[in-house]
């Protein structure tokens, strides 16, 4: 016993694949001295599919049920912007009616994305009851859901110049019953939330500055919280986002309240939009007629709108046959996840998940 | 029988059942009483099927749980791993021997009562950490660690807190405390009442301050590892603690069994749930502390205030 053998006191933690709140099977290793990260090493790969490949050998129609399965709790949006980037290929002109009923199903997923959200942010905060409350009002976007496109989730609505059915009576009825109760909901929730422990917990937590911002790519209520303002919707309106007036909220300092804030303030401006498109709505047809056979002209198309995440862009090659050449997303959880690495070290092992919590990601979406 | 009634070894046989008893339908109650008034807050409904309204729900749960196989996951002590269980539950079994349901349903009137219990709630802090360090398990280590920094924090203003009473009782015999009030300790010492309600909160590891096995962090924290029966005596344990401390405050604050008409083991019962309603309140109300926050919220908050209300009460009472 002569000499004194150095005493290691950090050690590393498997967070996931498998653990409660790494929000499906992301890994990351962290190294941490008692409570304390030193630092973290995401690693992805667990859901890798090979998606874009895989869209190489499926026509244009076969890929757009796939599209539902990247971002599952927004896949309106996400089947939006890849049938929006066929349609600037082919040229086709989408009917107002149409655009307006993308406009509402593209909010409510919004909504329905958000509440979600806030209550796993929650969960791993260790509450459990703002969870039931806010999917109860999202239970209700789901009933118009299958109501309208006969599923809840991987809706498969969008079609070239259109969408697949028509908005049906049921529909409407449902959508004033919701409108009526939302409001007070997100006010109730929000009056729930926020405890002096819920504001101990994510305040001063995970600071991102706007530099970041730019430097890692990120974008939607993650760039926001930051005070960045971008929104697609805002600053290169698509669809009929020009013709509704709504407000794009944004942070002050960039933490993990912060980026919670906007994303509150958004369903309410979320719903305000869908009861302006709701007013706005004219008759004619839902959908154009759209060709049996999809060939995109040879070229590259890229067509990005703005999901609940930030900015999703579909980038395709066309190589003028019914098949994609190449096939690539430029998806938004993907980019916010990056910064993740530089947010953890120096913070306590239950700020890791207050953070991944709030930069919120969806992993199919980032494994594809 | 008559020979038999007055020996003590039947008096202890009875003991044991008695509390037995207790113990078995307060874990099937509490559990069920947490379930339903979680699920009101939470706008569902929770168990309805296995009886009225779900009562015997978990009865079935328990029947579950015996049925299922003990898995010993490789790597784990195999003498601590097995023993852990035993030496959280029995410190919760061994509480109620002092606790006084009635004027005469006592098992032991024990002239430090008062002392006797939160010694032995101690040691169940060492059979979570023996948990956590026999699982091999690194979330199950963190989880110990976290919870004996924890009790030890939230030990100390638990006792200044009763220390107050036991200043205004002069007694550490708990029917003689219940024997003192005429009026309701909570009247006369409001801030110990507050001070004990969170620091016993944070002695059960519940919500807002269950960091030791804070699901969203360490899985399941020092009983990740622990699975059927095992994992159940854990949970059963949790609950009888749960009740403990309710029947603690109610004996130290509330009255303990006094109260007009009813018979006074149905006045302690009602006190005591009220109790738990309220913990089991606070825990669907919040989210969870960070270890730091819930340190400094000890040390630097609820221990001076414990400490300001024990000065505060010893002047008044020499003033007096």
């Amino acid at each position: 016993m002569d000499t004194v053998k150095e005493i290691k006191k950090d050690f590393f933690i498997n967070m996931g694949p498998q653990h409660p709140s790494t929000h499906g099977v992301l890994r990351i290793v962290l190294n941490v001295e008692g409570e304390k990260v030193l630092s973290s090493e995401t690693v992805l790969g667990y859901a890798h599919r090979g998606v874009e490949k895989m869209a190489e050998s499926k026509t244009y129609i076969q890929m757009m049920p796939v599209m539902d399965r990247f971002d599952y709790v927004s896949s309106m949006l996400f089947e939006w912007g890849y049938v929006g980037a066929l349609e600037k290929a082919l040229g086709v002109k989408v009917p107002e009616r149409a655009e307006y009923i993308r406009v509402i199903m593209g909010e409510l997923n919004r909504i329905a994305s958000h509440l979600l959200w806030v209550g796993a942010f929650l969960l791993d905060l260790g509450a459990f009851t703002p969870f039931l409350w806010v999917f109860d009002a999202r239970e209700r976007i789901m009933d118009m859901f299958e109501e309208v496109t006969g599923q809840r989730m991987t809706n498969n609505y969008f079609r070239i110049g259109g969408v697949k059915d028509d908005l049906t009576p049921q529909f409407f009825k449902m959508l004033q019953d919701f409108l009526k109760m939302i409001r007070e909901r997100m006010k109730d929730t929000e009056d729930l939330i926020e405890s002096i422990i819920f504001l101990e917990r994510v305040k001063d937590i995970g600071f991102i500055s706007k530099q970041d911002v730019i430097d890692y790519g990120l974008t939607g209520p993650v760039a926001r919280g930051s005070g960045f303002s971008y929104d697609l919707r805002k600053n290169e309106p698509y669809s009929v986002y020009d013709k509704i007036d709504f407000e794009i909220p944004v942070g002050e300092k960039g933490d993990c309240y912060d980026r919670y804030k906007v994303r509150m303030k958004e369903v309410i401006q979320s719903v305000r939009i869908v009861e302006q498109a709701l007013n706005l709505l004219p008759d004619g047809p839902y959908t154009e007629k759209s060709p049996k056979v999809v060939k995109l002209p040879e070229g590259e198309y890229y067509n990005a709108v703005e999901t609940s995440r930030g900015l999703l862009g579909v980038y395709i090659v066309s190589d003028g046959s019914t098949k994609p050449a190449r096939f690539k997303l430029r998806d938004p959880a993907f980019s916010n996840l990056s910064i993740l690495d530089k947010l953890l070290p120096g913070n306590k092992i239950s700020d890791v998940v207050a953070i991944l919590g709030s930069i919120d990601v969806v992993i199919p979406e980032i494994d594809r | 029988m008559e020979a038999l009634s007055g020996s003590i070894f039947f008096n202890i046989i009875l003991s044991i059942i008695g509390v037995m008893v207790v113990f078995t339908i307060n874990a099937l109650f509490a559990v069920w009483l947490e379930r339903k008034v979680s699920a009101h807050i939470q706008l569902r409904l929770g168990p309805m099927e296995v009886g009225f309204h779900g009562a015997i729900q978990s009865a079935a749960d328990g029947i579950k749980l015996i049925g299922k196989e003990i898995i010993t996951p490789k790597g784990v002590d195999k003498k601590l791993f097995p023993l852990a269980p035993y030496l959280v539950f029995f410190p919760s079994l061994l509480m109620f021997v002092v606790i006084p349901f009635s004027d005469k349903l006592q098992v032991q009137d024990l002239n430090i009562g008062l002392l006797y219990f939160f010694s032995i709630s101690c040691i169940a802090t060492i059979g979570i950490f023996m948990a956590g360090w026999a699982s091999n398990n690194k979330y199950s280590l963190m989880g110990a660690v976290r919870s004996i920094a924890q009790s030890i924090a939230y030990e100390i203003p638990i006792i200044l807190s009763i220390l107050g009473v036991i200043i205004i009782a002069q007694s550490l015999k708990l029917s003689d405390i219940v024997a003192k009030q005429n009026i309701w300790y909570i009247v006369i010492q409001p801030v110990a009442f507050i001070v004990y309600i969170i620091a016993a909160i944070a002695e059960l590891n519940r919500t807002p301050f269950d960091i030791p096995e804070a699901e969203s962090e360490l899985v399941a924290g020092f009983h990740t590892e622990y699975s059927g029966m095992r994992f159940a005596i854990f949970f059963m344990a949790e609950y009888t603690n749960m009740f403990l401390v309710a029947a603690m405050a109610t004996t130290l604050f509330l009255g303990g069994w006094r109260g007009p008409i009813l018979p006074p083991v149905v006045w302690f019962f009602i006190k005591t749930y009220a109790i738990v309603f309220l913990i089991i309140w606070v825990r669907w109300a919040f989210p969870r502390l960070r270890p730091d926050q819930l340190m400094n919220f000890c040390w630097k908050f609820l221990l001076p205030l414990a400490l300001l209300n024990l000065l505060i009460t010893t002047f008044l009472l020499k003033l007096f």
